[in-house]
């Protein structure tokens, strides 16, 4: 049902070829084996999962795909070509945008220059422009000022803009670090745990968030859960993980009836 | 009341980007600046020149210096001094192999040096942080000033082992040495430090702004949102140096006239780092509001007892200032990290809203 060319989902979306590759990826830290020969892929356009329990390895493929693990062995390829060894900065100027599981916001910061900072990989004035905030500066500024504002007016944060972060409660919190990563307008965006530490009514806004984002900007997710629940009605395509290894992979009907995925979840039962 | 701003709208990004977004603030800097520029130089004493207005301007510089590094950019330092004295030298081996530059050129360039200096003394910050990154810069403050006692061609053989401050014009003015006076030496201060303070308001508040500050935020974060972080603490340093070295420049050849190696030894830079404390980490008007205090402190102590009539030792006066110094620190490390300026800020916002509260 999928190839190269990309498929259509049972909702009848069009999804395009692969985005990115991850061939027989293996990471060791010492004698830890993290994650065991995965090979996966993501299209262009679709909202993919990486499920599987506490510890089973999910940020570490996370980790992986921004460059700031180098794995062990095995090979990231993105659009079309191998990706050779790149510092994590390199690979968000190929654009790839990024959550934390744990939230990495700038904390002495306001809302605004936070989202700003996500604008980053698309200015470059010079430092003599900025310094007399002429020219190219003030032009980028305004012009990536007003990008901002979208995702802020998108993300409704527009009432916390001035706010300096560390006030923020955190549902709040979650959404300005996707502010943030959308405002870097990612080919890929990688959200890890988006929803966890929330409450029923937040999870919510952030699964039509992320629907949204997926919808109208037509960017490619690549998500972690270890929720089951929450993912299945949310993602195109899911890759199960457990103790490092890859025991699924496919639609969530097809991941949700998987003796091995049953298994999995069972021994762990709600952790 | 004062602080209105009812009624102001901003109707574009560009406007809510403005350095004044409320009219007030623009109002009281102007306000400011006529002090600055025409009230202070022309009612100052010689007294006040040499221990309120000059010094102030120059240590609020050095401060700033020490502030993009430090305040924005995340990265300790405990070698300032060393920096300003490298600018001072600089400044001094220009002036006398050219003699015929003209001194204000001499001293934007001597910043060059210190800038270079610094980024080689910046390298260590790609690999350590911190406390750690604080001994490496200790090492270069010993170091350096061990190079002005020892490197004899950099005070030009003199038995004194001391620098001397040439008599040098500018459009048939002395700027610096001995025949210079402190109103020309205070405007040429004033313009140097106003200049450097707008170029520090727009680099701190624009893309490399936000780079550091995401570097000082959370480094790791930084890196994976695109920040290539040994460029972004190598331009800090390298600004920061530059800046440090301009104020040293100063330091020498409009204010004291003659410097030792020993004169920039660490109690200086400590100083300067007290300032910055004392002012705000992360904010441009707490270097003024630092170099007042610490500048100012002394000398309100020393002819304060004699105004009220009170017999009081020089000696006492010192210890009561060490005393002062100290207490302040603790209190800010602890109850205001974000020193004066923040509490300047709460000010603000309280008058913006008075007489209604809510
Ligand atoms: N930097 C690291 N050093 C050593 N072990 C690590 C490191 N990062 C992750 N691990 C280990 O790799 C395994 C997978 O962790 P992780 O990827 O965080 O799992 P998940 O995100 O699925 O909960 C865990 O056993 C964890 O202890
Ligand atoms: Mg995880």
């Amino acid at each position: 049902m999928k190839d190269t060319e990309g498929y259509v989902t049972a909702d009848g979306r069009q999804i395009g070829g692969t985005l990115m590759e991850m061939k027989n990826i293996t990471l060791r830290f010492g004698g830890v084996v993290a994650i065991k020969d995965i090979s996966f892929d993501v299209h262009e356009g679709e909202i993919r999962a990486i499920i599987g329990p506490n510890g089973a390895g999910k940020s570490s493929m996370l980790n992986v795909i921004s460059g700031f693990y180098t794995p062990s062995e095995g090979e990231v390829w993105y659009q079309g070509a191998k990706r050779p060894q790149m510092k994590p900065y390199e690979v968000a100027r190929m654009g790839v945008a990024r959550t934390f599981q744990n939230i990495a916001l700038f904390e002495g910061m306001t809302v605004l220059d936070n989202v700003m900072t996500g604008r980053l990989t698309h200015m470059n004035a010079s430092v003599l422009s900025q310094a007399i905030w002429w020219g190219r500066a003030r032009e980028e500024e305004i012009e990536n000022r007003e990008k901002v504002e979208r995702v802020i007016d998108f993300l409704e944060i527009q009432h916390i803009r001035k706010t300096p972060v560390g006030r923020l409660p955190y549902g709040l919190k979650k959404r300005v670090e996707l502010a943030r990563a959308l405002a870097a307008e990612p080919s890929l965006l990688l959200l890890d745990e988006p929803m966890a530490g929330m409450n029923v009514e937040e999870k919510e806004d952030m699964s039509r968030f992320i629907l949204d984002v997926n919808d109208e900007f037509g960017t490619t997710i690549c998500l972690i859960e270890h929720d089951m629940g929450v993912v299945m009605d949310l993602s195109d395509r899911v890759v199960v993980m457990d103790y490092g290894k890859k025991i699924g992979d496919g639609t969530p009907d097809e991941v949700r009836n998987d003796q091995a995925v049953i298994d999995a979840y069972l021994g762990v039962a709600h952790d | 009341m004062l602080y209105r701003t009812a009624g102001q709208f901003k109707t574009s990004y560009k406007a809510d980007q403005a350095l004044f977004p409320v009219r007030q603030d623009a109002i009281l800097l102007g306000i400011i600046m006529v002090f600055a520029w025409v009230i202070f130089p022309f009612t100052a004493s010689e007294f006040a020149f040499q221990t309120m207005l000059i010094p102030v301007l120059i240590y609020a510089l050095a401060s700033m210096g020490l502030n993009i590094l430090t305040g924005y950019a995340g990265q300790l330092s405990l070698g300032t001094a060393a920096f300003m004295g490298v600018g001072a030298y600089a400044c001094y081996k220009l002036l006398t192999i050219m003699p015929w530059m003209n001194p204000v050129v001499a001293i934007f360039l001597s910043g060059f040096f210190s800038a270079g200096i610094g980024v080689v003394f910046g390298i260590p910050s790609l690999r350590i942080k911190g406390f750690y990154l604080a001994i490496a810069t200790l090492a270069a403050q010993f170091f350096l000033v061990w190079l002005f006692e020892k490197w004899a061609w950099l005070y030009n053989y003199n038995a004194s082992g001391a620098i001397q401050v040439p008599n040098t014009t500018t459009l048939g003015t002395y700027v610096t040495g001995p025949l210079a006076s402190s109103m020309t030496q205070y405007y040429v201060v004033l313009g140097i430090v106003t200049v450097m303070t707008i170029l520090c308001i727009n680099l701190t508040r624009g893309n490399l702004g936000r780079m550091w500050k995401a570097t000082r935020d959370m480094d790791i974060a930084a890196e994976l949102i695109g920040i290539n972080l040994m460029k972004s603490k190598l331009i800090a340093f390298a600004i920061s140096s530059y800046i440090v070295g301009v104020a040293g420049a100063l330091y020498v050849f409009m204010w004291k006239g003659a410097a030792e190696p020993n004169l920039f030894d660490i109690p200086l830079s400590f100083e300067i780092l007290f300032i910055a404390i004392i002012g705000g980490l992360g904010s441009i008007l707490g270097n003024f509001l630092g170099a007042i205090l610490i500048v100012g402190l002394p000398v309100v102590l020393n002819l304060l007892p004699d105004a009220l009539g009170i017999p009081i030792s020089s000696a006492l006066v010192e210890h009561l200032n060490i005393m002062i110094v100290g207490s302040l620190i603790v209190f800010f490390l602890i109850i205001e990290p974000h020193g004066l300026a923040r509490l300047w800020a709460l000010i603000r916002e309280k008058l913006i809203i008075w007489p209604f509260p809510h």
